[in-house]
């Protein structure tokens, strides 16, 4: 199924009056919208906005409770994900979902029926064609597992347009990719677009849907707010689109600077910063540390760099090159295999976990709900996870169930956590506020060594805003050591006074962060050395 | 983010709904099970309600039928208490018969050896410290593979069971025979040094261990450190691990704890009811109650209280063989019926919660 079988005006998927309900919410009220072939049609709109909802209604995860659904200009009944891919509209979500040890082609196949012979000859032709339409290369034969994330996406785009090329929906497509990855997603999304696809994007940034998108819809509470056809679009400047956007999604236009900065994602402003004084001797020093790995993990290699007291210190770089190696290494929950770690002039090297957190390390980890929190704990136990059985919540290792209890209320209280109750599951929270959660069993006024990984990884544009202002004033700490390792060198650039480029495992270089660091970044990260600052 | 905005009747009916709906989802498979259970009698040309009203006559409404089904309680109970460590922490001990069967012959050895010399108290509190040992010592194995290698302990535990059963065989054989019978069986403890009876009954106080086992285990699960942190490591071993818990240790410690209670219920049968043990005797009670902790959902108060209407299904079933000639077997179709309608009670129960979802 291709663009000839286009409904009338070009539209390829329809929405009216579609109204979807969930106990105690409005998700979607009476959403109209069209998606034409040949257009790229950006969703843009906060977390809680109903947009996940709308997109696993075309999807056909989900039925909507009132209105209807037309496809081709025929009104459809999408009541599995396989009716939505037969009419040719396939999903990308934002977390890959391949079978990492199976090859390319082999998880391109899963789809077809059970009786069927898995007979790569027969799919190859198809993957040729896809290969071609997106203008990629991938080896068929290739695992995924070994493949890099954009090259993975690449792969669930071509799932998705499997069976046909009427409409692709990218939920936060960017969202795990580097900077040569999202152009490279770029390209191919227009690609798809001049094939006459119609593509449904979805995402947080705005500056993304400024550059990509040809028409833009607002949604907020459940409705749609406000609506930029491609006319209007083409007439306007970036300021004027971003402006317009933000008073759809918030009503107002009055948002702080930073919010706007985070919205767009160019936020540059590091002067607001405490300067640091180096003249004493470094908080945090790592001297040739290595560790190993095991398969699929990339290890240190002989990482060394020193922090002094109130420095904030990023880690810049691809995904997966050692970065959560040295988190746990920093944190005590990965062993080293060489090399010595000092916090404040004491060898912690040997130091577990508890051992470290006595001595005022605390990790923020980037993997919330698998490793962060325990999901089917309440509130409460994951707000005291890291202090089992100490005082005063536990009194000779009886569990005081009432202090627990006050305490979470407390902490949600103070942190601003939106939780029905401190009794509920954690992993029924949101992102933004499982992540207050950790925060608010992380942070205190005592810490020496604050590790955040990714801090704003899938979080909407208030909590990036809360969690960045949070790391430049210091992780709510005097004088700690803030280590932010992150991928969105944007967010780097924001919060920090010094940043390392991490590669295979190994420190680049550190860059002091002034007008320019950009460049120099991006040198060492194609692998450029500079002498490190001291 | 949904904020679910209810007002305070909504969430009392609510409330009530769910207790219902709890009630439901256990009442439900033991009528199916019961009516099910009932139409294979009738297959088999044997009036259900004459057999129902036989087990339940000799299980639970005659005094010795009673007696007897709350004295089958206890080695039942104790295995309880181990399964519901091991499972709350996320470890699948299925060899709890190994561990029961050679605490229970060890016990059974020593037991008659040990009351000539010393008074009963001592004699009952080091059979219960060397069942713990046996027992604990012989899950080490699979909770080492599992701690240090990651080795499924699913199945570690069985073989090690089917070691632990035959181990038992050969010792009752050869070192611990007593050469006074023609059957292979160990030294026969006298009844005068067996557990006290409670009262005048003949439930001996073994039960009463039992369940102050199930309620302490439970009680640890629910209110101390120690059982929150393995719960974590049952839940999440990731979380655990950034935690900072011993993932090893506490393994090894959950295992230990599991087969030592179920250990403690081998010397509380053979101290209690017992009193020797033949050859090839494997009453298999473990592979019965996994089951039963699976139906209480890990409650220790829940587990008593399936744990007896089983008590009362065996006894009564064991009679009902002898008079009805309905095969004993047949109060474990009973339980696999009940595990069956469970099963899809919950799936049904799920897919409707989903539709209401969305």
């Amino acid at each position: 199924m291709d663009a000839s079988t286009a409904g009338p005006n070009g539209i390829a998927i329809s929405l009216s009056d579609v109204t979807k309900r969930f106990p105690g919410v409005l998700a979607n009220d009476r959403v109209s919208l069209t998606f034409r072939h040949g257009e790229i049609h950006a969703l843009l709109g906060e977390n809680g906005a109903g947009k996940s909802t709308l997109i696993s209604i075309i999807a056909g995860m989900q039925q909507p409770d009132e209105g209807t659904i037309a496809v081709g200009g025929a009104t459809v009944r999408l009541s599995s994900p396989r009716d939505a891919l037969k009419l040719g509209i396939g999903t990308v979500y934002q977390h890959v979902l391949l079978i990492p040890s199976l090859t390319i082609l082999e998880n391109l196949m899963l789809g077809s029926p059970w009786w069927r012979r898995c007979d790569p000859e027969s799919v190859l032709p198809r993957f040729r064609e896809l290969s071609k339409l997106l203008s990629v290369q991938l080896d068929p034969d290739a695992l995924v597992g070994r493949l890099s994330l954009g090259e993975q996406q690449q792969v669930e785009i071509m799932r998705a347009l499997w069976h046909g090329e009427r409409a692709l929906i990218l939920d936060e497509p960017t969202s795990m990719l580097t900077p040569d990855g999202v152009k490279e997603l770029s390209a191919v999304v227009r690609r798809l677009r001049d094939h006459g696809v119609a593509v449904i994007f979805i995402t947080h940034k705005l500056r993304e849907a400024y550059e990509l998108a040809d028409h833009i819809s607002v949604l907020r509470l459940g409705h749609v707010v406000g609506e930029l056809p491609k006319e209007r679009l083409g007439k306007m400047t970036e300021k004027q689109v971003i402006d317009e956007v933000i008073t759809m999604m918030f009503g107002r236009n009055d948002l702080s600077k930073g919010a706007e900065a985070a919205l767009v994602g160019t936020a540059l402003d590091h002067d607001g910063l405490k300067p640091v004084d180096r003249s004493g001797s470094p908080a945090l020093a790592l001297h040739d540390v290595s560790t190993t790995g095991q398969f699929g993990e990339c290890a240190l290699n002989h990482v060394s760099f020193d922090v002094w007291p109130g420095e904030i210190f990023g880690v810049a770089g691809v995904d997966g090159n050692g970065q959560k190696h040295l988190a746990e290494v920093l944190s005590g929950q990965r062993p080293v295999s060489g090399g010595t770690v000092m916090l404040n002039q004491k060898d912690v090297t040997r130091m577990g976990v508890p051992a470290r957190r006595a001595h005022g390390v605390r990790y923020i980890t980037d993997e919330r709900l698998d490793e962060g929190t325990a999901g089917t704990h309440s509130v409460s136990v994951n707000l005291v996870l890291k202090e089992t059985g100490k005082p005063p919540f536990w009194r000779n290792g009886i569990t005081r169930w009432g202090v627990i209890h006050g305490h979470a209320r407390t902490q949600i209280e103070a942190y601003d956590v939106r939780t029905p109750s401190e009794h509920t599951p954690i992993a029924k929270l949101s992102g933004g506020n499982i992540q207050k959660v950790l925060l608010a069993r992380e942070l205190s006024p005592d810490a020496k060594l604050v590790i955040f990984n990714k801090p704003t990884y899938g979080l909407d544009i208030q909590s990036t805003k809360l969690a960045r202002d949070r790391i430049r004033r210091g992780a709510g700490a005097d004088n700690a050591v803030v280590i932010v390792i992150s991928t969105e060198l944007d967010e780097l650039m924001e919060t920090c006074h010094r940043i390392a480029v991490m590669d295979r495992g190994e420190l680049r270089g550190i860059v002091d962060n002034r007008k320019g660091a950009e460049t120099e970044i991006g040198l060492l990260m194609t692998g450029a050395r500079v002498p490190a600052h001291a | 983010m949904r904020d679910v905005v209810k007002d305070g009747k909504a969430m009392e009916a609510q409330k009530a709904m769910e207790t219902l709906s709890r009630v439901l989802r256990i009442l439900l498979p033991v009528v199916l099970a019961l009516v099910v259970g009932g139409l294979i009698l009738l297959a088999f040309g044997k009036d259900p309600l004459t057999y129902y009203g036989y087990v339940l006559r000799r299980g639970l409404l005659s005094d010795t039928g009673l007696q007897a089904s709350i004295t089958r309680m206890a080695p039942l109970l104790l295995i309880a208490a181990g399964l519901i460590v091991a499972f709350r922490s996320g470890l699948w001990n299925l060899g709890v018969d190994g561990q029961f069967l050679l605490a229970a012959v060890f016990v059974a050895a020593l037991a008659p050896i040990l009351a000539r010399h010393l008074p009963s108290t001592l004699v009952f509190l080091i059979c219960f410290l060397i069942a713990i040992v046996v027992s604990a010592s012989w899950s080490f194995i699979p909770a080492y593979l599992k701690a240090r290698h990651g080795i499924n302990e699913i199945i570690s535990s069985l073989m090690m069971s089917f070691l632990g059963v035959s181990l038992a065989n050969v010792l009752i054989k050869i070192p611990f025979n007593d050469p006074a019978t023609t059957v292979p069986q160990t030294e026969t403890l006298d009844v005068a040094d067996r557990l006290a009876r409670l009262g005048d009954t003949t439930v001996h106080w073994g039960i009463i261990l039992a369940v102050v086992a199930v309620i302490a285990v439970h009680y640890v699960m629910e209110h101390t450190a120690l059982g929150l942190r393995l719960q974590l490591v049952g839940s999440n071993p990731r979380t655990a691990k950034h935690a900072g818990l011993d993932l090893r240790l506490l393994t090894i410690i959950a295992f230990a704890a599991s087969a030592g209670l179920a250990g403690l219920g081998g010397a509380v049968d053979v101290l209690g009811v017992q009193g020797t043990i033949r050859a090839d005797w494997n009453p298999a009670y473990g592979i019965m109650v996994i089951p039963l902790v699976f139906l209480a959902r890990y409650n220790g108060y829940a587990v008593i209280g399936f744990v007896f209407f089983f008590a009362v299904l065996m006894i009564g079933g064991e009679s009902a063989a002898r008079r009805l000639a309905v095969p004993h077997y047949f109060v474990l179709v009973l339980v696999a019926l009940l595990m069956l309608f469970l099963a899809v009670t919950e799936f049904l129960e799920q897919n409707l919660r989903q539709r209401k979802a969305g």
